[in-house]
């Protein structure tokens, strides 16, 4: 190979790979990150993004400058070179895809770890897969056959105390919230900045989805299969709730807020609304 | 090959298709088996649904799920020597006796026509209806779609029977419509084996 | 052996007028361009139904038409332009007129079979639209029918869904049937696998994956249609059914689905820039290879659509794998086309234009179908208009624009006239920009929030909206200057001559419009269908 196309070659892509940075690093498409592992989806984002760009832009420009150099002068009649195969060439171009293809699964894979996405939520199928038949379907007797969502163990030690549970209910068209310990029902979510909530998800009649742009955070709520999500709110605001799963003409309308507030503020969102205290 | 032939005229066709055989051996058996291998998936999907359902959907309690062992294994063994039958009318056929071809597709008939006796017996004596629950469902639905299969393949033995008569389509050496029924017959019989083996002795 | 002379075909035999479209005819050639015509109409049905999307999308409020009918718009705008649209078109259309001509038969393998699997589509496509016209009655769970959602909607609308799909499933089963049947076993003595032009191989990839899995969307649909007739509880939580199961058989068909898409585009898009550049092919036997990598890895992807659905984290980590690997060969076929184009002397014609925007269009909607793979990037955009933006450029900017490029490069095979080429570029122009202005900001939507099937939506929205629905409108206008090139030109376009694009795949060296029987006397044997470059050569 001549120096000066070694030289070309290597300029173009220090060039591209340059511009793919930058525009991972500087071009933001989501919306501000308000729990523990936005921040986490957002580094995978730039580092798709900033490939995906490189990728890109490097056949795009590949392709045009094709077109407008080999282009047919017209009155030419004849044809072009009868190259069928280059050898070299093919093992690059199905080593580079193989090889950031690779990567991007295993820094993937890392991503959703740190999310806490690998955790195994259903104790009786990761002890005893046989104890899954022996489980009952019935009411209220579900806790054995919990499905999948984003888990626990994965995630940074809480900072804030106890895991908090809250009891999530979907219907057509609304999310309730129940907080069993202090047995507030609410439409709309209040939760406190730093302190892990684990949502214990039920469907009454069809799917629907519990998603939060600003946590990065979404799982489908299943009828007949609880799910558990659950996640660090870092950031207070009032952020929507929407419904992801097509579930009925409503489908668009059915949308809720979760309040994320400083621990102080949360706690007297608790008193004010707990049932027994405001009552005595 | 001459090719002057308006192609509406479904003789003309029918002459083209078999100079292309001539020329490309039989590719109508090939088609066959294709479609065969597309009405298995249909049938993988269902057992897959079958043993998933069974795997983690846990079937509500005082139901009754055990099958009755002594008919359906009957039926097994009576399918799978109309398998040995049709084979032999196979053989005859191409020997060129058509009238014992003839008695062997008779026969294979009536082993076909005993095993939806056999599920009729049984489905009149289950316990459990089409809408019981997860498990009868499924278990009406694998069954009677391959229910389905055999009554299309006891009328296809029946006119493939008829056609060995003397003047009849089928002779010793054009016999598609045999070796079609043939293959499509051993299908049935080896999804049977399948599902006999998931549904009933797993 | 007597060979009829060119004459005796043109006046005695051509089957007469453009009454044969009609007709229950046997020609591999006349029902190829029925699917095609009967697939474009359906193609401004589906297009009509987007319309009235984007209008109701507009504005941020419900406002256009009620939320169910927004619900059945949707579900039919998918169905049509998948099952309609897409699916007969680039497999049935192209696939029947070109494959007999590439194997050097005379007709496919099953002509009765063929025509059957034509005529089942007008009737399921008539089925499924008139649904629409009684009120309330069209299904309204998306075109993935979801249930519980699909036993609880207007059971009338879905049953006549389940119909449908059955219907043109079974017709695409047949045509797959038949392929399969054609290029392994009807190619002309001394013709072998490895000398067939490209797009036969991506035909034989997409009918394997059409035998394989379309029979589990029937197997499926008819579970789903017990639950809704029969009240059996396959797929209905209250009688202690699984709805993720459905998902699972859904996707194992409609994954593969994706590949029936577009694998022929890939085949198309390898006929016809070889020809318009001068060059042979580059890379035929890696392209073979890819074509039956993404064959098998397409089979083995499917829950990447149900990374929310609550499945195990195993299988997640498996399947984005699995999926992300499918750039591989994907990237390979890519490159070639690339390298195909390197060195040649390029026609910047229509067809050629199509083709390359496809390249353009493709390469984006692959990179992000590659980040969509990724679990942790999906829980996060999965069932919003990222998603929407996605596969809008694949099957739009991919297999539509494929569409359109196989229209101006074959048009002359079809009819013997050239397209006009100003209004080629014009519709390539509107095209294109429309498609663009449409459906990147969906992106960007989809990122933001904007979830996808919902007939109102946040007001931040409006401005991006709006541009999609802009970009629409311009896509909608793109289709005048095509229709009226076709229109024109069939009554007194330019005379092409036999081989207008000097090509030496088989289909072009007969008479354009070939004969009934397509060969003038025996089938020729093309064993190097790419040989540009030498073999002029050697003429010179
Ligand atoms: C023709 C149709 C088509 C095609 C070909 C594809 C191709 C791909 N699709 Fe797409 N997809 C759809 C149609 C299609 N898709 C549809 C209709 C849906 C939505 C269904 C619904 O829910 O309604 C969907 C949804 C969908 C999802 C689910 C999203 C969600 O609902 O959350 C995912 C996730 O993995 C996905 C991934 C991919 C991938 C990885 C490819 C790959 O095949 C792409 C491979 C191509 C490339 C990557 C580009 C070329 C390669 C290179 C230039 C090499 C270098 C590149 C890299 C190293 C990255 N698609
Ligand atoms: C497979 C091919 C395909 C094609 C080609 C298209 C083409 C288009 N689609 Fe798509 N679309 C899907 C497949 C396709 N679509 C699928 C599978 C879904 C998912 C459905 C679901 O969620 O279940 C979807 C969903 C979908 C949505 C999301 C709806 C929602 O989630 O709420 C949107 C929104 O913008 C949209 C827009 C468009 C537009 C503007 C076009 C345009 O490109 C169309 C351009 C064409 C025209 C505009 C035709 C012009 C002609 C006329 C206007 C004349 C009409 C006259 C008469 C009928 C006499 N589509
Ligand atoms: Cu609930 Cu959509
Ligand atoms: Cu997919």
């Amino acid at each position: 190979m001549p120096i000066r196309t070694v030289l070309a070659v290597f300029t173009a892509t220090t060039v591209l790979v340059i511009t793919g940075l930058w525009v991972g690093n500087n071009v933001n498409l989501l919306p501000p990150g308000a729990s523990s592992n936005a921040s986490t989806y957002d580094e995978l984002f730039k580092v798709l993004f900033s490939i995906g760009t490189v990728l890109f832009l490097g056949i795009v420009v590949l392709l045009i400058y094709s077109m407008i150099r080999f282009r047919r002068r017209s009155g030419d009649m004849s044809d072009g070179l009868a190259i069928e195969g280059n050898l070299p060439l093919e093992i690059v171009w199905t080593a580079i895809p193989a090889v950031v293809v690779l990567f991007v699964g295993l820094y993937s894979y890392d991503i959703y770890e740190r999310m806490g996405g690998m955790a195994t939520l259903n104790d009786h199928m990761a002890m005893d897969h046989g104890a899954m038949q022996q489980v009952s379907v019935k009411e209220g007797d579900t806790a054995g056959r919990v499905w999948g969502g984003i888990g626990v163990s994965g995630m940074e030690a809480a900072p804030g105390g106890p895991v908090l549970p809250v009891e999530v209910t979907a219907m057509q068209f609304a999310f309730i919230f129940h907080y069993p310990g202090s047995d507030i029902t609410t439409g709309e979510l209040h939760v406190p900045t730093g302190q892990q909530i684990e949502l214990h998800m039920e469907a009454r009649d069809v799917i629907h989805a519990f998603w939060v742009p600003q946590f990065r955070l979404k799982q489908d709520i299943i009828p007949g299969q609880p799910t558990v999500l659950s996640f660090t709110a870092t950031r207070a605001g009032t952020y929507p709730i929407i419904c992801a799963e097509l579930c009925g003409p409503y489908h668009g309308g059915m949308r809720s807020n979760v309040v994320v507030q400083e621990p102080e503020a949360y706690d007297n969102w608790l008193q004010q609304n707990t049932p027994n205290s405001t009552n005595t | 090959m001459t090719s002057t032939t308006p192609l509406q005229d479904s003789t003309a066709i029918e002459a083209r298709q078999e100079q292309a055989e001539e020329a490309h051996g039989d590719f109508r058996l090939f088609g066959l088996a294709t479609f065969l291998v597309a009405d298995g998936m249909t049938f993988a999907g269902f057992f897959a649904a079958y043993l998933t359902f069974k795997a983690v959907n846990p079937l509500p309690e005082g139901g009754i799920y055990e099958l009755e062992l002594l008919l359906p294994t009957i039926n097994t063994v009576v399918l799978i020597i109309s398998s040995f039958t049709f084979h032999r009318a196979g053989k005859e056929c191409r020997a060129g006796q058509l009238g014992a071809s003839r008695l062997w597709l008779g026969i294979t008939g009536a082993l076909g026509a005993i095993f939806l006796a056999g599920q009729m017996v049984e489905y009149f004596n289950l316990p459990f209806g089409l809408t019981d629950n997860l498990f009868a469902s499924t278990f009406y639905a694998l069954t009677g779609f391959h229910g389905l299969h055999v009554t299309l393949g006891v009328i296809c033995i029946t006119i493939v029977a008829l056609q060995t008569r003397p003047g009849g389509r089928i002779s010793a050496t054009d016999h598609f419509g045999l070796e079609a029924a043939e293959l499509y017959w051993h299908f049935v019989d080896g999804i049977w084996v399948v599902l006999y083996g998931i549904l009933y002795l797993l | 052996m007597t060979l009829a002379s060119p004459s005796d075909f043109e006046d005695n035999l051509q089957p007469q007028g453009w009454l044969r479209y009609f007709s229950f005819s046997l020609d591999h050639k006349v029902i190829g361009l029925q699917y095609l015509i009967c697939g474009f109409i359906f193609y401004l049905v589906g297009g009509a139904l987007a319309g009235i999307i984007r209008t109701e999308l507009w504005s941020p409020m419900s406002d256009f038409v009620s939320r169910e009918t927004y619900n059945e718009t949707l579900t039919l705008h998918g169905t049509i332009m998948i099952f309609l649209w897409i699916v007969p078109v680039v497999n049935g259309a192209f696939g029947n007129y070109l494959i007999p001509f590439y194997v050097g038969a005379r007709d496919m393998a099953f002509p009765r079979l063929n025509a059957v699997a034509f005529w089942l589509i007008p009737p399921a496509g008539i089925l499924l639209i008139s649904s629409y016209f009684i009120a309330g009655a069209a299904a309204q769970s998306g075109w993935t029918a979801y249930p519980p959602l699909s036993l609880t909607t207007p059971a009338a609308g879905q049953v006549v869904w389940i119909l449908s799909v059955l219907l043109l499933g079974g017709s695409s089963i047949f045509g797959g049937i038949n392929f399969i049947a054609t290029i392994l076993k009807l190619r002309r003595p001394g013709l072998k696998l490895m000398m067939l032009p490209l797009y036969c191989w991506a035909m034989l990839g997409t009918s394997v994956l059409v035998v394989l899995s379309t029979p589990v969307l029937a197997g499926t649909l008819i579970l789903l249609s017990f639950d809704i007739i029969a009240h059996t509880g396959f797929f209905n939580p209250t009688m202690g059914g699984n709805v993720v199961v459905y998902q699972h058989l859904f996707w194992f068909y409609s994954h593969p689905a994706v590949y029936i898409m577009v694998l022929p585009a890939f085949g198309l898009v390898s006929e016809i820039l070889p020809i318009h550049a001068r060059k042979p092919l580059f890379g035929y036997t890696t392209m073979v290879y890819s074509i039956m990598a993404i064959v098998f890895l397409g089979l083995i992807v499917w829950a990447h659509h149900m990374f929310t659905s609550g499945t195990p984290p195993w299988m997640r980590l498996f399947f984005t794998i699995a999926t992300s690997f499918i750039a591989v060969p994907t990237g390979i076929k890519f490159f070639n086309w690339l390298a195909t184009l390197w060195g040649g002397k390029i026609a910047l014609n229509s067809a050629m234009l199509f083709s390359c925007a496809f390249i353009v269009n493709f390469v984006f909607g692959g990179i992000t179908g590659v980040a969509l793979a990724q679990v942790p990037f999906d829980i996060h955009v999965h069932d919003t208009y990222f998603v929407v933006g996605h596969f809008h450029y694949i099957v739009y900017g991919g297999t539509v624009f494929v569409i359109f490029g196989s229209l101006y490069h074959w048009y002359p095979k079809f009819t013997g006239r050239l397209l006009n080429e100003d209004l080629g570029r014009l519709h390539f122009l509107l095209t294109f920009v429309g498609f663009n202005l449409c459906f990147a900001p969906q992106h960007w939507l989809g990122l933001n929030g904007m979830p996808r099937r919902v007939a109102e939506y946040d007001p931040a929205f409006t401005t991006l909206n709006q541009l999609s629905s802009v970009g629409a409108l311009l896509m909608a206008i793109s289709t005048l200057p095509l229709l009226i090139n076709v229109v024109v030109t069939a009554i007194n376009g330019k005379k092409a001559g036999d081989n207008p694009w000097n090509a030496l795949t088989p289909e072009w060296l007969t008479s354009s419009p070939p004969p009934v029987e397509n060969w003038h006397g025996e089938a020729p044997l093309v064993t190097e269908p790419y040989g540009y470059g030498q073999h002029l050569e050697a003429k010179a």
